[in-house]
């Protein structure tokens, strides 16, 4: 579909409906672990609503930006470290 | 920096928020309404893709005609004074200018300490529809929901209408307490209409009152829940299921954040507000579940009030009876949905209480207050600033909130340097 | 034989690091406080362990401090960290400024080493290019004042009381419920408000001077030393109790968690703790002249504390002139976390009539 967003994930191109989150769009496409916690856990989203800061990555260069009130734009490189 | 005036700001663009900038400004108020999320709605009527639910775009449509200036996407994140506000988004700061400030911040979920609750997969309920409204597919998949409260069965319904495989709603209410407010909602018909609607989708899937988790474990490709259900009468008895994703949350707790931050005052865990839904502080307003839980018709109603008394018009009799109405079911939905005492013990000692620290239960034992464990152990010092663990806390210990300092998010140190150098106070 | 009491007012780390010392003499140790341990100035304090040559006295009690530092046994959560501070000098004026600095430190048996512009950039690749250098003063740590406190108090084992105190008169301590408790001796270490608690004042004055703090999220590696504008001395010498004047100066530390601790700024006249956001601006901005990379960290909190100062700089440590059994260790202005345990030695020293480690003239109580 033309339609479809296009993105990357580490550089991995992937297109996506539009009006979906960066977060499901992680999620979707394999990355369940968002950050790793002080004592080294995996943690993902929580709250989806911006609350819990779980969902944090790096969008544009720009580092620590929640994903789960981000919509997918044209061009965007998420970058999950 | 972008910066724009109006005569009334208000924060949040659920039900309340809508309801009072449309309000306002359809009495000739300049209305500017900001929120964090991309799209107006909030949570109950949080757009699915790029679709608002049918109530939410009405009041998004009369916004429209009213020529409110909406703004999505951008976080409040510094308050130097009621008429100064500074969001931050992915583009940069805003700033914000009004004569008056209607808070509708609303309220997130309270999440419960317990074993596994950590684990990648487990979500709140709410959140769980928020990834999905987000494009997360679930068809397929098995979803467990636990918790409390009328949330469960809405999430139920909607996971099962996109194709989810809903295993269990677990409840911890008795069965006898839901029954009993079920049958006080004929004093309600909206709700009663809503409730049976519920009730008829949500048939297929297996419900357990009396019932909480005990534990989640990660298996290679899933989770393992154990729930107990504990009729008060005979011995436990426990399940495990195996699922994709679970679903908890133990009710919701008010958004305060903004408010403290602007040193209101406090009922409980909601900001307290006059019979016109004025806070303690001049020219600020609160409307919606930041100041009580309640559901969205009442934070519609409060959204009007607010709104009519910041514009300085008075509230006719007719919304005065609807306010009271909604306060009266708000009352029963609180008692009915109230935490059960053995949630207290959910948690282990070595059992996460601060997600963002890493802190334990065990950490807090010597402390008697969240400002004296924050200090000693790291709790509620992370990116969350405690929103998370302070919902757990206030139950688990009865323990207040600390102080909101700025930035109430964080934010890129030039981002918040150009905030304050730009803030007049 | 019963033990000799000892009542210790505030407990903060100034009276946590006194109650230690005495109880480690043999005092049975009562502290009290109106609220639960380190949650004054002390939780607000950076945690730099330093040593500073703003006069011979400051340096003497600096020097003594952080080689009682580098005896105690800190448990982990003290978070104590030897990283060195790097004091940063802009230009080759503040080159020579090092320099004068080195030779002082050197004098008085303290390691330091100049680094030149390469030595700087290699030490610190995030500082912008082109700063002249700095000297390095690898002994001098990073502690977390609130746990801290919290062992101290637990190591001395003593008895911590939450308790109001309205008065001090010598050795009789008058609680808000009109309640008195005696002791053999009586340490008044209750900070910004220790004086206020005398019923014999003094003729010296100790004035809040409030101090902005932000901390950013974890970015271990962004920096390795605590990081200060040599320029930073002349600030905190300031211009005492006029109100409005303020001051900043870069100062950066790294925490043990990974996160950056910016400071900081200094203001008389300021007794709310709301933050400035005027002040928290220059000093963010400060600080991204020296180290541009500051503009991406993610900043999580901003707080302020108050540190009080006398008109000397220097903390008032030793008995009251007419009140034999009352002794007052306060006025550390910003380096109390550092001279806690020097401040405690010397107070144990005048309880037992021992020969001071070093001249307490400096920080009698009787000046002005
Ligand atoms: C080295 C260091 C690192 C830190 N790192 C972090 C971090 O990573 N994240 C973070 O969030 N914070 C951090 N903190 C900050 C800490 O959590 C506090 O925010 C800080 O100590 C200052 O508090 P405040 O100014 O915000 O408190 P204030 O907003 O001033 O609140 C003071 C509190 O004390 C109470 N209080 C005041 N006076 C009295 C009294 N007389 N009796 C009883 N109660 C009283 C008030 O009611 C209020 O609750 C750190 C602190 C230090 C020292
Ligand atoms: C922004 C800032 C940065 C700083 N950075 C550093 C640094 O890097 N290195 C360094 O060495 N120092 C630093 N300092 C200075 C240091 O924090 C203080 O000098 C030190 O904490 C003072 O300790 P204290 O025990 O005297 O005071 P406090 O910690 O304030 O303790 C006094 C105690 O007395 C109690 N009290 C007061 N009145 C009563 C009463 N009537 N009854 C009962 N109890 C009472 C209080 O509750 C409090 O707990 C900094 C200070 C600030 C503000
Ligand atoms: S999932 Fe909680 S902030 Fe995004």
């Amino acid at each position: 579909m033309s339609d479809r967003i296009r993105m990357t994930i580490d550089g991995r191109e992937i297109a996506v409906e539009p009006g979906t989150t960066v977060a499901a769009a992680l999620m979707m496409n394999g990355v369940h672990s968002f950050r790793e916690s002080p004592n080294g856990d995996e943690r993902g989203p929580l709250c989806g609503m911006g609350i819990c800061f779980e969902c944090r990555m790096t969008v544009n260069g720009a580092s620590g930006v929640r994903t789960c009130n981000l919509l997918c734009a044209d061009g965007m490189e998420v970058s999950t470290q | 920096m972008t910066s724009s005036r109006s005569d009334i700001l208000v924060v949040g663009a659920g039900p309340a928020g809508l309801a009072a900038a449309v309000t306002a400004a359809e009495t000739g108020c300049q209305v500017t309404l900001v929120d964090d999320n991309p799209h107006v709605g909030g949570q109950v009527w949080r757009a699915e893709r790029e679709t608002l639910p049918p109530r939410a775009a009405q009041w998004y449509a009369r916004a429209r005609q009213a020529k409110v200036h909406m703004v999505g996407g951008a976080t409040v994140v510094y308050a130097p004074s009621p008429h100064e506000l500074f969001a931050h988004s992915v583009d940069g700061a805003k700033k914000f200018q009004c004569e008056k400030l209607i808070l509708a911040t609303g309220a997130h979920e309270r999440f419960l300490p317990f074993p596994g609750w950590t684990l990648p997969g487990v979500v709140g309920v709410g959140g769980l529809q928020a990834l999905v409204k987000g494009g997360l597919p679930v068809v397929g998949k098995r979803v467990a929901l636990v918790g409390t409260g009328p949330l469960l069965l809405a999430v139920g319904a909607f996971l099962m209408q996109r194709g989810a495989h809903v295993l269990c709603i677990a409840e911890q209410a008795r069965r006898t307490r839901v029954l009993a407010f079920g049958a006080s909602l004929a004093w309600h018909p909206r709700k009663l209409r809503e409730a049976v609607k519920l009730k008829r989708a949500t048939r297929p899937i297996p419900r357990q009152y009396s019932t909480w988790p005990l534990a989640i474990r990660a298996r290679s490709q899933s989770l393992e829940i154990d729930l107990t259900r504990k009729p008060e009468s005979a011995a436990a008895v426990t399940k495990t299921l195996e699922c994709d994703l679970i679903g908890c949350g133990f009710g919701v707790v008010p958004d305060t954040v903004l408010a403290r931050a602007l040193g209101c005052d406090l009922n409980g865990e909601a900001v307290r507000v006059n019979d016109h839904q004025q806070t303690s502080i001049a020219n600020v307003y609160c409307a919606g579940e930041s100041n009580g839980i309640g559901g969205a018709d009442l934070a519609l109603v409060e959204g009007e009030v607010a709104a009519l008394r910041a514009c300085g018009q008075t509230i006719g009799r007719d919304l005065q009876k609807r306010l009271d109405r909604g306060r009266s079911f708000a009352q029963g939905l609180n008692d009915t949905y109230q935490l059960r005492d053995e949630l207290r013990h959910l948690g282990q000692e070595d059992t996460i209480v601060c997600r963002c620290e890493d802190v334990p239960l065990e950490h807090l034992h010597p402390y008697g207050s969240f400002r004296d464990a924050k200090l000693k152990t790291r709790c509620g010092m992370g990116a969350c600033q405690g929103r998370v663990c302070g919902g757990a806390l206030a139950f688990l210990r009865g323990w207040a909130p600390d102080s909101v300092r700025p930035p109430y998010a964080p934010i890129p140190m030039e981002d918040f340097a150009r905030m304050c150098a730009d803030a007049t106070t | 034989m019963d033990s000799r009491r000892a009542i210790v007012v505030g407990a903060g780390i100034v009276g946590a690091a006194c109650a230690r010392e005495l109880a480690r003499a043999g005092y049975s140790v009562t502290v009290l406080d109106s609220r639960p341990p380190g949650c004054g100035t002390t939780a607000a304090g950076m945690g730099h362990v330093v040593i500073m040559d703003d006069s011979p006295a400051q340096f003497a009690l600096t020097k003594l401090s952080r080689e009682l530092w580098d005896q105690l046994d800190l448990p982990d959560y003290g978070e104590r960290e030897t990283r060195g501070t790097l004091w940063v000098a802009a230009d080759s004026e503040e080159m020579d400024a090092v320099r004068s600095k080195h030779r002082a430190y050197s004098d008085q048996g303290v390691d330091a080493e100049i680094l030149d512009e390469h030595q700087l950039a290699e030490a610190e690749p995030n500082l912008r290019p082109g700063l002249a250098g700095a000297l390095r003063v690898a002994g001098d740590s990073v502690v977390y004042p609130p746990t801290v406190v919290e062992w101290l108090l637990n190591d001395a084992n003593c008895d911590v009381q939450q308790v109001d105190v309205t008065e001090i008169d010598d050795n009789i301590v008058t609680a808000n419920d009109g309640t008195t408790l005696t002791a053999d001796v009586v340490v008044n270490a209750a900070g910004n408000y220790a004086l206020g608690l005398l019923t014999e004042p003094l003729d010296i004055h100790v004035i809040p001077r409030k101090g902005h703090l932000v901390i950013s999220e974890r970015s271990a590696g962004f920096c390795n030393h605590q990081l200060i504008e040599l320029g930073y001395l002349k600030t905190a010498h300031g211009n005492h109790g006029e109100t409005n004047s303020e001051s900043v100066a870069f100062n950066l530390q790294p925490r043990a968690t990974g996160q950056m601790l910016l400071g900081s700024s200094r203001q008389f006249g300021k007794v709310d703790s709301v933050v400035d956001p005027g002040v928290l601006a220059k000093m963010v901005n400060r600080a991204m002249e020296y180290m541009p990379g500051i503009a991406k960290l993610q900043a999580v909190r901003t707080w302020t504390g108050f540190r009080g100062a006398t008109r000397d700089n220097l903390p008032i440590i030793g008995p009251h002139p007419t009140q034999p059994h009352l002794y007052i260790a306060c006025g550390h202005e910003g380096l109390g976390i550092t001279t806690a345990l020097g401040t405690a030695r010397l107070i144990k020293q005048f309880v037992l009539k021992e020969e001071p480690d070093i001249d307490p003239a400096p920080y009698a109580s009787a000046r002005s």
